[in-house]
């Protein structure tokens, strides 16, 4: 099984898939993308598919399952580099990629979370360094 | 007109494992290229066939995929068979209802997979396996 590796930037996570994954090299990604996500406290997730020659809806959900689990992390993803050739077919397919961001390139994918950054910013500065939230086991008055 | 079609070859792919979803994506991929099929038709041929491939695995218990080159004296095309001899369909109908799942995936294995080929044709029955036959013509 390949691995495909996320690369960090700043509070950004850049993953450029490079392989023909099977499902089981999705499934493990989703899941080191996601642990990745906490540890870092990244802000962002870029997922280039700039090399898939097709999005299936295997992958179609894991790109939706990442859009989703990020969000809850605080952290907001952009899908990038999608072929001509593969819209048209996911559209076919029925596949609507609910709730993922996309973007042309990966400058224009930094550009779209530099925007959503300041506010942000300021609901950290209220909650202290964010990651409080998962040590935090007394429960909520 | 093209050249005469080389003698027929069937390429067969056996789905056993999970990555052998990712060979049959291959394989069909270069018949697709071979039969001079546009980029939009190849990567629509080779998304049904991920479809397809994958339901083999995991509802037929495996299988295999038999990859042709197609011709029907006008046109030339691929032609990929998906067989497998696991429990079979009961109820066709309902499993070809976009959005219907017997597992856990999203329900759009057969429907979509039908809607991106030129030609879909299934032969299944409660335990008799089920084999699919798709075809995409170059136009």
């Amino acid at each position: 099984m390949d691995r495909v590796p996320v690369l960090k930037i700043g509070d950004i996570l850049l993953v450029s898939i490079q392989v023909d994954m099977d499902d089981n090299t999705a499934l493990a990604l989703q899941d080191t993308l996601t642990e990745r996500i906490v540890e870092t406290s990244a802000h962002g997730v870029i997922i280039d598919i700039t090399a898939l020659d097709i999005v299936d809806s295997f992958i179609g959900r894991m790109l939706s399952t990442i859009a989703s689990v990020s969000r809850v992390l605080d952290a907001e993803t952009v899908v990038v580099g999608m072929r001509p050739a593969v819209a048209i077919t996911l559209v076919e397919l029925g596949l609507s990629l609910t709730g993922v961001r996309t973007a042309l390139n990966v400058e224009r994918a930094m550009e779209l979370l530099e925007l959503s950054r300041p506010a942000r910013a300021s609901s950290l500065s209220v909650v202290g360094d964010g990651l409080d939230v998962f040590d935090d086991d007394s429960p909520v008055a | 007109m093209y050249p005469a079609a080389a003698p027929q070859q069937v390429n067969l792919v056996p789905i056993v494992r999970d990555d052998d979803v990712v060979r049959v994506r291959q394989a069909v991929r270069t018949a697709a290229l071979a039969a001079k099929l546009s980029l939009v038709d190849q990567t629509k041929l080779v998304t049904a066939a991920s479809e397809l491939a994958r339901n083999t695995l995991i509802y037929g218990g495996g299988g295999r995929a038999e990859i042709e080159q197609a011709d029907n004296g006008r046109k030339r095309g691929v032609r990929v068979v998906f067989a497998d001899e696991g429990p079979g369909i009961a109820d066709l109908e309902l499993a070809m209802t976009d959005g219907y799942t017997s597992g856990n995936g999203m329900g759009l294995g057969l429907s979509g997979a039908r809607r991106l080929v030129d030609e879909f044709d299934i032969d299944t029955a409660a335990g008799r396996g089920t084999r699919i036959t798709v075809t995409k013509w170059a136009r």
